[in-house]
């Protein structure tokens, strides 16, 4: 299948080239180009960021005071059932997927992805896996409402067919990250410029490697896990009602070995980002290359053989919770070489603080919380204390909101340049994060005390004596979603109305930079060149101006006698 | 002028790797994909082998008391059945490496007829078992693995018969394009191989 784009729209970039463009309506259409696909996925990530906010708003709002007065239990347990499901689903992995369609073929030299059209189906299965989501709000017996874990013999009894949907919505969305994953697999392996080896691939490249083998091997199996629970709920099995002799153990087992690396696939693709981003805003060469890239695939690998340490509470025998313990405590030592890394990447560096380096920023002391947290979680006898509390909820949310979230904008106000060909307006974006950063922080700091003094959390009531740490909770909680404001009206308005961006408004050395800002269809002119590996920074590149052609400066490299 | 250096420089690194590295010619990148969309597959099948192995290690009796004997007759049949259509496919693709479409044809041909035979001999095996789905967690077993891996025999015939579709046009496959001829083959040693792991953790160790 052809594209429907006309190829002699008049480009709207600087002077010296006459390259097609997309029109605004490409973005509404079946399309197999990566970079539209990239924007299609951001875009409905972001829509569906807006509804699972809303909902935790609404969650927020009712747990202002202690008693559930707000809203009802049962559909306080829908809304949080649906708050999770869609920030994981159909914001935290699409977003990633979004980047990673957008930026891999321009990183590594390519014209598209390996399966184009794979790449579109995969990406249209997003929006119907969503609206099937909410649609179930408007069901007799509500949407689901066991949580986005939705243990059995818990989802087998409360809202039947709002269970139903949720795991057909989520087999949709689960095919579309696994089609996506062979995609992002083949493309970085194979479709890598000529002289571009592995090892001087983009660090997001190595990222996204990362992500697509945990992708690869572990959303099969909660497929395999669903199917389970969905003949329970449909044709009376019995795999995991006690009832009728099964092993609910069992279901636990089989979600977790997915929804544990589930966490890293929602990290990484924004670890692969802060690592662009670090380099080039603190103009040094990354620190550690190699550690970088092999950290996120050690990450992987540890994060398939860890699952067990989300039920050290379920019965699981002692010698069992021992290795899980001593794997999960392991993992925090690739994750420690990325954070020193990042560190020593911006120490003696010229950093500048824009709103992409602010959010980097952001990202990496709230995800250092949330991963110092996660380290307390794997020690049994803290996580028996504390499971099942607001300390969980701090946890995660520190780790997906202050790490994937945080490393998300910094990515949009970095790549914002590249995808739109505008400039993003800075004093906004600074607004913005500190907005964010503050906002997220009075939420999300006091579930820590709330957790270890006992507050349950996945319910709408709990003792009087925890109202004041919440009031603050909601207080913050409403800071955050007016964060959300600032941040609209910029990328809006930029988009429309912001200044002209050079093709290389951060001076950076990986080749998405070669190419007009936003990219030609056929994403280069000419085949890009390798002048520098992709953090060689130094004297040399610092004469580099926004708007110079890879001609341009492999001349002033010669010059300088490179 | 040094400019130009420089380019030549990474043009001679250019033709050097990719000497070392062996490209000559792209891969076929449509054959990973369908690699690594087996291993995906596969890890499908892993889930539901795991929660069998997980049952048999926990549950005090296995098959739960009172689950009938499986008759193995049916399944044996059926198992030689799948192998040996696995050698005829692969017939059908060395005939084609000799440009030979028309045993490709007919290699294909037997191969979705065995195919066919497998899922009639299931049919019969359901018609006549002695439980239902939800007799026990067995029963429950049993139906939804064989099931599932039927589903997968039936996409590999309808694979292989698109194939043969296909082969109608001239010179559609040759032995130099074949993509959906080895796409269609591979995946039926899968669905293959899949089947024999199943036969043992479902038919035999009970």
């Amino acid at each position: 299948m052809s594209t429907t784009v006309e190829r002699n729209v008049p480009i709207a970039d600087t002077g010296h080239n006459q390259h097609p463009q997309r029109k605004w309506q490409d973005y509404f259409g079946f399309s197999t180009d990566h970079k539209v696909i990239g924007i299609q996925y951001l875009t409905t990530a972001f829509i569906f960021y807006l509804i699972g906010g809303a909902l935790a708003e609404v969650m927020r709002t009712e747990l202002a005071t202690p008693d559930p007065d707000f809203v009802q239990p049962e559909f306080y347990n829908q809304l949080m059932t649906m708050h999770g499901s869609i920030m994981l689903f159909l914001w935290i992995i699409p977003a990633g997927a979004g980047f990673a369609n957008y930026l891999i073929p321009l990183m590594i030299g390519a014209e598209d992805m390996a399966f184009p059209r794979l790449n579109g189906v995969a990406f249209w299965m997003i929006p119907p896996g969503g609206i099937f989501f909410l649609s179930s709000f408007f069901l007799d017996t509500g949407a689901a409402q066991a949580g986005w874990t939705s243990y059995p013999p818990l989802s087998l009894v409360a809202s039947k067919w709002g269970e139903e949907i949720w795991i057909l919505s989520v087999l949709l969305l689960g095919t579309s990250s696994i089609l996506g994953a062979i995609n992002f697999v083949t493309t970085i392996l194979l479709m890598r410029m000529p002289d571009m080896d592995i090892h001087s691939m983009p660090l997001f490249c190595w990222a996204m490697l990362a992500t697509s083998a945990l992708i690869i091997l572990g959303t099969p199996v909660l497929a395999a896990a669903l199917i389970l629970l969905s003949f329970d709920l449909i044709a009376g099995t019995a795999f995991f009602n006690p009832a009728g002799g099964g092993d609910p153990i069992v279901y636990q087992h089989m979600f977790w070995f997915y929804s544990h690396p589930a966490v890293y696939i929602m990290i990484l693709p924004f670890f692969g980002a802060i690592s662009e981003i670090i380099p080039v805003h603190a103009r040094k060469p990354i620190f550690g290359y190699r550690a970088i890239a092999y950290s996120s695939l050690a990450i992987s690998f540890l994060g398939l053989i860890v699952w067990a340490h989300h039920m050290f509470s379920s019965g699981t025998p002692g010698w069992l919770r021992m290795f899980f313990m001593a794997t999960t405590m392991i993992i925090a030592v690739p994750t420690g070489i990325k954070v020193f890394s990042w560190c020593a990447t911006i120490w003696g560096g010229k950093v500048s603080l824009n709103s992409a380096m602010l959010f980097a920023f952001g990202f990496l002391s709230s995800f250092l919380i949330g991963g110092l947290s996660g380290i307390m979680l794997a020690s049994v006898p803290f996580d028996i204390h504390v499971h099942d509390t607001y300390f969980i909820v701090a946890h995660f949310h520190y780790v997906l909101f202050g790490g994937a979230v945080f490393g998300l904008f910094a990515a949009v106000y970095h790549w914002f340049p590249k995808m739109t060909g505008r400039m993003v307006n800075e004093t906004w974006g600074r607004i913005h994060f500190i907005m964010t950063f503050i906002g997220f922080n009075i939420t999300f700091l006091p579930m820590h005390p709330l957790g270890l003094q006992g507050m349950n959390r996945r319910v709408a009531l709990y003792d009087p004596q925890f109202q004041t740490l919440n009031i603050i909770c909601t207080i913050g909680s409403y800071v955050l979603a007016l964060s959300t404001f600032p941040f609209l009206i910029n990328i809006i308005w930029s988009w429309l109305k912001g200044k002209q961006a050079p093709r290389n408004p951060w001076r950076a050395l990986t080749l998405e930079w070669q190419t007009a800002s936003p990219p030609i269809i056929e994403n280069f002119e000419e085949q890009p060149v390798l002048w520098a590996g992709p953090y060689d920074y130094g004297i040399d590149t610092e004469t580099i101006d926004g708007n110079e052609t890879v001609e341009d400066m492999l001349a002033t490299v010669s010059a300088e006698g490179r | 002028m040094q400019s130009s250096t420089v380019n030549n420089q990474s043009q001679i690194a250019i033709a050097s790797e990719h000497e070392a590295a062996g490209h000559h010619g792209h891969p076929d990148l449509r054959m990973i994909g369908v690699y690594i969309f087996l291993i995906a597959d596969s890890m499908t099948f892993l889930g539901f082998f795991a929660a069998l192995l997980i049952y048999r290690a926990t549950m005090p009796v296995w098959p739960p008391e009172g689950t009938p004997e499986l008759e193995l007759l049916i399944p044996i049949i059926n198992t030689s059945i799948l192998v040996a259509s696995s050698f005829v496919m692969h017939r059908g693709q060395t005939a084609l490496k000799n440009n030979d479409v028309k045993g490709l044809q007919v290699w294909f041909a037997i191969t979705a007829a065995m195919g066919a035979l497998f899922l009639g001999g299931q049919a019969y095996e359901y018609f006549h078992a002695e439980f239902g789905l939800t007799t026990n967690l067995f029963a429950s077993c049993f139906y939804v693995l064989t099931g599932f891996h039927g589903l997968h025999v039936m996409t590999g015939v309808l694979l292989i018969l698109s194939v043969l579709w296909r082969s109608r046009q001239p010179n559609h496959y040759s032995s130099n394009s074949h993509f959906g001829v080895e796409a269609a083959e591979i995946y039926w040693h899968f669905v293959d191989v899949i089947w024999l792991v199943l036969f043992v953790l479902v038919y035999l160790i009970n």
